[in-house]
């Protein structure tokens, strides 16, 4: 038996007590948590068109949780996701909204701008930590709270349509939603941003795992000093993750806003950005994980409506689960102190029965 | 402009005051050595801890109901804290997720509970703090109007806080050793103290101050809960930050932003503030603290220690 717990482990542990907070919360209102599950795990699969969402809904949380993966890899704390998704989505949406081009071209020039915007908003603390030594944990969450008010007056002073909480609805040519998808997953929201969130798994998996770059960036992350010691560009490399995970947010704000939904609405910062940070941890910072760990919130995010709409649970429900599971990911310590010691209980049992030491 | 002044200025202090003891909360678990972003989450919980017992209290208890409420949102707080102390100072998790987890869970779990106790999700109080002017000081010319007129109950309370905590920082063996916690903790150790303990209490403490902001903004300008207080907890986050991690810098950075908000926020009725453009005022905390932030990159008065895991078993 191993004595340390694997991260696979402790993010399958930690998923068990989150599923098990969201039980004890549908009991203490009065309801079945086995009825409440039931109906969270249909309305996420049951259909075509569900699958379907529940893939629209992964489709950015695959790429925010790769966003928050990559800095974790080199050591950074990216959590300004959900502005550098505010920022991409902008670009993206002030190109598809103005600019006159053939589809192609066009989706093309939105997905480039988004990748631009949210590798800038990425790049400016990648800058102040390598430069000034300002922690990235501020310097995003700052960054952050700017993209919202950017976004809310850019919105409001150009692009409003009709509604003043929302921007213009895009033409359908600049969305990403294409028929021959629409029609296979029967009139779901399902879009081409799911085939840009596989590449970006595979890119990103590629780049870890096959490049110098990314073995630079993971040395920077094991041990800064010892990567400094052996040449390695440190600074360097902090601002280029920064910029990396930013574009990665930036595609995501794109999935979002141009995909998943028609228009930006203002004055919110976009939850999936925080959701990425569970999203990572529970796919333990690799590629794969976190597609593995998006696709299981993106049940839970779709699923939630049908439950609320078939019982007396709230729909927040999936979101405190997410957010319990976070916590526990977070005190993985609990869980490996409590497995040390049932093992050395095992082991002082087997101790006094063999009758030595 | 003398006009425009004194219809702004009774605005910026309530804006303001739940900025300021939410800070003020973060300063205490800062110095302390815990790192708490979680201030955002913390303030929802005492939003909605006091909103649901003024409700069900305000019938019987009309007049002190509202003050009930204000010590539930406190006590809601520092009982909701215990979980990010737990993780950082017993589980040495990582203080930065903690705190994520802490303002994701109490987003959800209130308006949860919210939604089940009221089916939409909010909860209107019927009556919040009354308005009032303080005898005698209200006739001071200039200050009267703008200090002493149309005040709330709770501002008192917060600046009585305010100063009584730099009281208990500076000048009593108490604040010493919270400080001590958080720039040497292993020295402190040695010198006797139990960091454990004084970390708890400095978390518990952010909680029960930013509990107590989330009740305010309910009885003073808000008057319903609606699951979420706005992004205040992140700028009293940087209000901390900017006031560089001290009670009196914080009731300087709080005022300022507290202020340059509520000119942004009113610009839209009062035509002559207009001349600002909103974009500016609403990012201006948050531009000026990043370069706050860089201007001090060499002489930081961030407590050293904060954020570190303490681990006796370790050293």
């Amino acid at each position: 038996m191993k004595k340390e717990l694997n991260g696979v482990t402790k993010s399958l542990i930690a998923t068990l007590l989150g599923l098990l907070a969201g039980a004890i919360l549908m009991l203490s209102i009065g309801s079945n948590p086995i009825e409440g599950f039931t109906y969270l795990l249909k309305g996420g699969t049951m259909s075509i068109e569900r699958i379907g969402n529940t893939l629209s809904t992964a489709t950015t949380l695959i790429l925010t949780g790769l966003s928050v993966a990559f800095a974790f890899r080199t050591g950074l704390f990216n959590i300004g996701v959900s502005g550098q998704m505010l920022i991409g989505g902008l670009c993206a949406t002030i190109i598809g909204l103005t600019v006159d081009l053939s589809r192609p071209l066009l989706l093309f020039l939105m997905l480039i701008v988004a990748i631009i915007g949210g590798a800038i908003w990425g790049i400016i603390p990648g800058i102040l930590k390598s430069k000034f030594n300002v922690h990235e944990v501020v310097a995003t969450i700052m960054m952050n709270w700017i993209a919202l008010w950017v976004v809310y007056y850019t919105v409001q002073a150009f692009l409003i349509d009709v509604q003043e909480t929302q921007s213009a609805d895009l033409p359908e040519l600049a969305q990403l939603k294409v028929p021959w998808l629409t029609d296979l997953f029967q009139g779901s929201s399902i879009n081409l941003g799911l085939v840009i969130a596989l590449l970006a798994v595979i890119f990103i998996k590629i780049i870890l795992d096959k490049t110098t770059l990314g073995f630079e960036l993971k040395a920077v992350g094991f041990n800064r000093d010892a990567a400094l010691c052996n040449g390695i560009k440190v600074n360097r490399n902090i601002i280029l993750s920064m910029m990396i995970a930013g574009g990665l947010a930036g595609l995501a704000g794109l999935t979002f806003y141009t995909g998943f939904a028609e228009n930006m609405q203002i004055g919110i910062l976009p939850a999936q950005g925080f959701d990425g940070i569970a999203v990572a941890l529970l796919g333990t910072s690799s590629p794969y994980g976190v597609l593995i760990a998006a696709i299981f919130f993106g049940i839970l995010h779709t699923g939630k409506g049908f439950m609320s709409a078939m019982t007396d649970i709230p729909p927040q429900i999936a979101n405190t689960i997410i957010a319990i599971i976070i916590y526990f990911t977070a005190t993985s310590l609990l869980i490996q102190r409590l497995w040390t010691k049932i093992l050395r209980k095992k082991k002082n049992k087997e101790n006094t029965k063999g009758g030595t030491k | 402009m003398w006009d425009i002044t004194k219809l702004v200025f009774p605005y910026a202090i309530a804006y303001t005051i739940p900025l300021m003891i939410t800070a003020l909360g973060g300063l205490f678990s800062e110095r302390g050595g815990v790192i708490n972003i979680g201030l955002e989450g913390l303030m929802v919980v005492g939003f909605f801890a006091s909103a649901v017992t003024i409700i069900s209290l305000q019938i019987f208890l009309p007049d002190l109901s509202v003050w009930i409420g204000l010590l539930a949102g406190m006590i809601a707080g520092m009982l909701f804290s215990l979980l990010h102390a737990f993780a950082s100072i017993n589980l040495n998790a990582n203080q930065v997720i903690s705190g994520t987890a802490i303002n994701m869970i109490a987003a959800a779990i209130t308006v949860y509970l919210a939604r089940t106790l009221t089916g939409s999700g909010n909860i209107t109080i019927q009556s919040g703090l009354p308005r009032f002017d303080i005898p005698l000081l209200s006739k001071i010319p200039i200050l009267g109007p703008l200090l002493f007129s149309n005040t709330y109950a709770s501002t008192w309370l917060v600046l009585g806080i305010l100063f009584l905590s730099w009281f208990v920082l500076y000048k009593t063996s108490f604040g010493l050793r919270l400080r001590a916690c958080g720039e040497h903790p292993y020295a402190a150790a040695s010198a006797g103290i139990n960091v454990y303990r004084m970390r708890y209490i400095a978390v518990m403490i952010s909680g029960a101050f930013s509990g107590l902001g989330g009740a305010v903004i309910l009885v003073t300008y808000s008057g319903e809960f609606n699951g979420s207080v706005a992004g205040l907890g992140f700028l009293a986050l940087a209000a901390l930050i900017f006031g560089q991690w001290k009670p009196l810098g914080v009731l300087g950075a709080t005022f300022f932003f507290g202020s340059a908000v509520t000119i942004a926020n009113i610009s839209q009725v009062i035509p002559e503030l207009g001349v600002i453009p909103p974009l500016l005022l609403k990012i201006f905390p948050y531009v000026i603290t990043l370069v706050a932030l860089i201007v001090f990159s060499k002489s930081s008065q961030a407590p050293k220690a904060a954020g570190e895991v303490f681990d006796l078993g370790k050293n």
